[in-house]
């Protein structure tokens, strides 16, 4: 028998250079040079001409409102998304499959078609807004419509960074807890808890993500209003609309650094919650 | 021990392992909770695209999808997919048989490169594409030159589309072919098959379902992408448009139930995604018991 390392380094299988060419020709073609244009562009923006596109109080109120709307949307989604990934592992209830295929349904349907949904559900007399105009409280047209549309399209991001980690708990921990004498609570908070977390702030940073660069579903329920209702990744259509590349491109490279750091947090979780599993 | 609750039952049989069950009340309140939950937000919605598309009846609903611009759309959203979904699918199988069959260094690079474009917004993809091709850059001005348009015109969309849907073969893909191990393949290559023999006789069998969900999530990402396609897609009523910018055009103009009645043609399109990929992942998960199709998560939609 050979050692299966002297094999491996004088790669018995064929197509590894055929391959890799392909996939790095492919990738450079694709993302690598799109991607690179944003900074090239960026590049040529003087100092002054970047920071007055990104500091303009029309761009910081859509920064915020996209910022504050997909934190709220994100802390949504940590607390339904856990209590719904938990329900579909741990209880028995009719339509159980149905309701667990049925999750995935905002990463399926067009943003548009979540959109125009959306608005006709929550707008002032829809099937859901009737019940707070009794209360005089607008969803739709207004900020907390943002928040609606994000809470949409992050929510399998929460359930489905959850779920398969619920799953994989080891069953013998909760029993050795309750063996030595706690309670089903005490349980919860002190083992279930700690092993859930880094997949719950994984699942919230790419629900946050998610929703920080969201346009589609937002567009038609935000109402669009500059300064009030505009997310960031309107403000940079208007732009472009505008013919001001420069300004979009500003504001776009901010937006990609805050995605690149999210991501790099959900690696760095995923990283250790997949130690901790493997402990 | 919960027999008098019915349904509220804790799965994994609550009897043999009592330690693990929660309290009925608890147990009652996530699950009202998590289904009133998803019946606003996810059920709710659906009942409500077919309602407002049939609100003015059978007749104005037919003649709304079979409209010429209707139409139009219907098959620029297929083209659109015919090109992207092909050519990301072979990407997805190249890129996991040099990931999943060989070692070598820079590995973990490529993968996070590869994931890139799920983290990028859709409408900043789009302005990718304005900034590499749009008639003022030295490309496209290039190009505007010899009378071929991308940017606004159906090429860009098509790009756009590649773009957005890039990694999402690759990353369903590689983990499959990780769990289908290299052993078979050696073994085949060893006793004399050539290359092409050993991956359609071998690798093949072993990821077919694999590389079907790749192409099902691609397929229906590639048809329902919005913000990148809008962005360079130019607005031009009955050219350039794909079905999801259509429902937006419609809407805008006032026209609900015929925007609806296309945004119903969208939402059975992704339910039936959802069927197939439930029924599909069902599939790896026996072939492959060790691994399920990972990263689901990371399939930004």
């Amino acid at each position: 028998m050979a050692e299966p390392r002297i094999i491996r380094n004088r790669r018995v299988l064929p197509g590894f250079r055929l391959t890799l060419a392909w996939t790095l020709a492919y990738l450079a073609v694709v993302v690598v040079v799109p991607l690179s244009t944003i900074f090239f562009k960026t590049a040529t923006l003087s100092g002054r001409e970047f920071w007055a596109a990104v500091s303009s109080a029309r761009t910081l109120a859509a920064l915020r409102l996209s910022f504050g709307a997909a934190l709220a949307a994100a802390a949504v989604n940590a607390i339904m998304g856990f209590i719904v990934a938990w329900t579909l592992v741990r209880y028995e209830f009719p339509a159980r499959r149905l309701v667990d295929a049925m999750v995935d349904l905002p990463f399926a349907l067009p943003t548009s078609v979540a959109g125009i949904t959306l608005t006709a559900l929550y707008a002032s007399g829809g099937w859901v807004g009737r019940w707070f105009d009794l209360i005089d409280f607008k969803i739709a047209f207004a900020p907390p419509g943002v928040v609606v549309a994000l809470v949409f399209v992050g929510l399998p991001f929460v359930v489905r960074t959850v779920q398969p980690v619920v799953e994989e708990l080891d069953p013998e921990l909760e029993e050795a807890a309750a063996t030595l004498g706690a309670s089903r609570a005490q349980t919860f908070v002190r083992v279930t808890a700690p092993a859930l977390l880094p997949a719950l702030l994984a699942g919230f940073a790419l629900a946050f993500a998610r929703g920080l660069g969201e346009y589609g579903s937002v567009v038609f329920i935000s109402g669009n209003m500059p300064m009030r209702t505009e997310v960031a990744p309107l403000l940079i259509m208007s732009k472009l609309e505008q013919f001001d590349y420069a300004g979009a491109t500003a504001i776009a490279i901010v937006m990609l650094g805050l995605s690149f750091a999210l991501l790099l947090v959900v690696n760095l979780l995923g990283h250790s919650s997949g130690r901790r599993l493997a402990a | 021990m919960f027999e008098n609750f019915g349904w509220l039952s804790t799965r994994d049989n609550s009897v043999a392992r009592p330690a693990r069950a929660d309290p009925p009340v608890v147990q009652f309140a996530l699950t009202a909770t998590a289904l009133g939950f998803l019946g606003l937000f996810l059920f709710l919605p659906v009942v409500a695209v077919f309602a407002k598309a049939l609100e003015k009846g059978l007749g104005p609903y037919l003649a709304a999808i079979s409209s010429e611009e209707a139409l139009a759309a219907v098959r620029l959203t297929l083209l659109t997919a015919a090109i992207a979904v092909p050519l990301n699918v072979a990407f997805g199988v190249a890129a996991a048989w040099a990931i999943a069959r060989f070692d070598f260094r820079g590995k973990q690079a490529l993968i996070t490169l590869i994931d890139l474009p799920f983290s990028v917004s859709p409408v900043i993809s789009g302005l990718l594409f304005v900034l590499l091709l749009g008639v003022h850059t030295p490309i496209g001005g290039a190009l505007a030159a010899h009378g071929i348009r991308i940017i606004f015109a159906e090429p860009a969309i098509v790009l756009a589309t590649i773009f957005v849907t890039f990694p999402i073969a690759a990353r369903e893909l590689i983990p499959v072919m990780q769990a289908s191990g290299r052993d078979e393949e050696e073994a085949a290559v060893v006793l004399g098959a050539r290359g092409w023999q050993t991956f359609f006789r071998v690798t093949l069998p072993n990821v077919k379902w694999g590389i079907l969900y790749g192409t099902v999530l691609t397929s229906a990402r590639a048809m329902g992408e919005f913000g990148a396609v809008s962005v360079v897609s130019g607005h031009i009523r009955g050219l350039t448009n794909t079905m999801p910018l259509y429902v937006e055009i419609l809407y805008d103009d006032y026209q609900f139930a015929p925007a609806f009645a296309v945004a119903s043609l969208l939402t059975l399109l992704s339910l039936a995604t959802l069927l197939l990929k439930h029924a599909l992942a069902a599939r790896i998960e026996s072939a492959t018991p060790r691994q399920r199709p990972e990263s689901d998560a990371r399939m930004a939609a």
